[in-house]
């Protein structure tokens, strides 16, 4: 089954410099599990390429049922150096939402995810 | 530290989360009910650079301008309830704002009533070569580079400074106080420091006044305001209610906001505040302590409340951060709209007209970059295939050390309306303006180096 991102969490970004971060946070405690299985590192990298220049890093605070995600080399330069509308990456948060994952049946069964609407 | 407890529990509002924020916001969080402290955030990486290049036109000048109007609308409340106000306002010359803050007091009749702390010494423009003569390279924490290289081109450079002299100018009895370049978070953290006797030993409150400032210091950002979290369903953003800390001697607090105001707190609206601007959660350095996001326990505690416990800090490192702003060149933006039929296909011929004639002046940019808005200015390629907009809005950015370069770009959009491809217009707003970049250079320096001081008068 298809399961897209915006579907099963938030999220709010920022930066720092040439860093652009996004806090993905479960809309469901449950699905904390779930995005910190799926949503690797390297899924956000292979997502993200042709956008950032850098590495992408991933922290996880199941406190929060979020996980954090670094994204370097996102920001044209960042902060005053960059041409970009979003110079300040205040909206990375939703384009990390459009990730649509393929996802075993008896998994999406298994966390009562929503199917993906396209 | 002497503590106070004269109350079990403490109220911080929040009143500004940049400058720029509400103007409404500082009187309606003193008007709204009962706050101990207003906690006004005024200071952006870059605006330090724009207060410095105010203050060389007049050196009374090179403060949050728009903190004196704050005072003004408050007055009463400092006067005769006993609100204490806590600013990083002061920008680059907190004595003068301080002067306009008693001029202010004076024609509102509260002469007297108002005892204004200043504290001084992140300000580290004055001392820059004696500092890297002594050897303190301040090397870009990003890049590694000595600041040597734009040494000739600083504008402004200050130490982030802590909760301590904050604290100190309390303890001497000033209802207002002015700060240059403390840290966001410190001006939460230390009236409730003070006001519940922590000491630098204290990590784990330390770190929860830290946890409690960050949840608060952009304003409206954790009570409903830029809220994904079931946006649609917020109520009264209109009249969106600022976020406050009710700390108590614990460590725990909860964050609330005025009865009857809009916007909502929740534990979702509080955790994307929570991640916004987040590196490593293990260790939120500041001057204090360092935090632990990971530790962090949020509980929904009745309507627009949330109880905020568990959390736990390390003490601090022997580093400060150092904000330093350079020149770097200058840039323009400028926008052109096209309209259906082929919006994008007219648009991305536009850029292409344009890049030709850019070369064949013979112009080199240090960066020129196009957009395309309404098709993939945010989302880039992640956005998909559109087909059939109805508009789209051409945006082409250029970057360049040499003015005149940028100057002749800006000169080059406007022929497009009459000599590039149909069905084009938003150039009412004229030429694109020509801005000086002001980049950002951060860095550490060795925490004995910055002696703070307090003047409370």
């Amino acid at each position: 089954m298809r399961v897209q991102l915006v579907d099963i969490a938030h999220a709010r970004s920022g930066d720092k410099g040439d860093t652009a971060n996004v806090g993905l946070i479960a809309l469901r405690p449950e699905w904390f599990q779930f995005l910190e299985k799926y949503v690797t590192r390297e899924r956000v990298r292979q997502h993200f390429r042709g956008v950032i220049t850098g590495d992408v890093e991933r922290y996880e605070l199941p406190n929060l049922k979020a996980l954090n995600f670094l994204l370097h080399g996102a920001l044209d330069g960042g902060g005053t150096l960059s041409l970009k509308t979003d110079a300040q990456g205040k909206v990375f948060s939703t384009a990390l939402l459009r990730m649509v994952l393929d996802v075993p049946d008896v998994e999406a069964k298994r966390y009562e995810l929503p199917a993906a609407r396209q | 530290m002497s503590a106070k407890r004269t109350k079990d529990i403490i109220r911080v509002a929040a009143g500004q989360g940049f400058w720029g924020d509400w103007l409404e916001a500082p009187r309606r969080q003193v008007e709204g009910g009962d706050i101990d402290y207003l906690m006004l955030d005024y200071l952006a990486e870059v605006t330090m650079s724009i207060l410095q290049k105010q203050k060389e036109r007049d050196p009374k000048m090179g403060y949050a301008r728009d903190f004196v109007g704050a005072i003004e609308s408050i007055l009463p409340a400092i006067a005769k309830r006993g609100v204490r106000v806590i600013a990083n306002a002061g920008g680059v010359n907190p004595p003068a704002c301080a002067e306009a803050i008693r001029g202010v007091a004076e024609r509102g009749g509260a002469r007297g009533q108002v005892r204004v702390g200043v504290v001084t010494g992140d300000d580290l423009l004055p001392r820059l070569d004696e500092l890297l003569a002594a050897g303190h390279e301040l090397r870009n924490m990003d890049t590694g580079e000595p600041l040597s290289i734009v040494r000739d081109r600083v504008l402004s450079a200050n130490a982030y400074i802590g909760s301590v002299p904050i604290v100190e100018a309390l303890d001497r009895g000033a209802n207002v106080v002015i700060t240059g370049r403390s840290t966001d978070t410190a001006l939460t953290m230390a009236p409730i420091r003070y006001e519940f006797g922590w000491g630098a030993e204290d990590s784990d409150k330390l770190a929860a006044g830290i946890i409690a400032g960050h949840i608060i210091e952009c304003g409206a950002q954790c009570s409903g305001g830029n809220c994904l979290y079931d946006w649609r369903n917020i109520p009264d953003l209109a009249d969106v209610g600022y976020p406050i800390v009710e700390a108590r001697a614990d460590g725990t607090f909860d964050i609330v906001k005025h009865p009857k105001t809009g916007g909502r707190i929740s534990v979702q609206s509080v955790t994307e505040q929570l991640v916004y601007e987040m590196g490593d959660p293990h260790s939120y350095i500041t001057p204090d302590v360092i935090a632990d996001f990971t530790s962090i326990q949020l509980d929904a505690a009745g309507t627009d409340r949330v109880h905020v416990h568990g959390i736990r800090g390390r003490p601090a490192t022997d580093k400060l951060k150092v904000s330093v702003a350079y020149r770097a060149g200058f840039k323009a933006v400028g926008t052109l709209v096209y309209a259906w039929p082929d919006a994008l296909d007219k648009a991305q011929k536009a850029d292409e007209v344009l890049r030709a004639r850019l070369a064949h002046l013979g112009l080199e940019f240090e960066q020129l970059l196009t957009e395309f808005v309404g098709v993939s200015a945010t989302h880039g390629p992640l956005a998909g295939e559109f087909h059939e907009a109805p508009e789209v809005q051409l945006r082409v950015g250029v970057r360049s050390p040499d003015r005149a370069t940028v100057e002749r770009f800006t000169r080059e959009l406007a022929p497009l309306v009459l000599n590039g491809p149909p069905s084009v217009t938003g150039f009412a707003g004229g030429r694109p303006k020509v801005e000086e970049i002001v980049a950002y250079w951060p860095a550490l320096i060795d925490k004995g180096v910055v002696q703070t001081q307090v003047e409370v008068s």
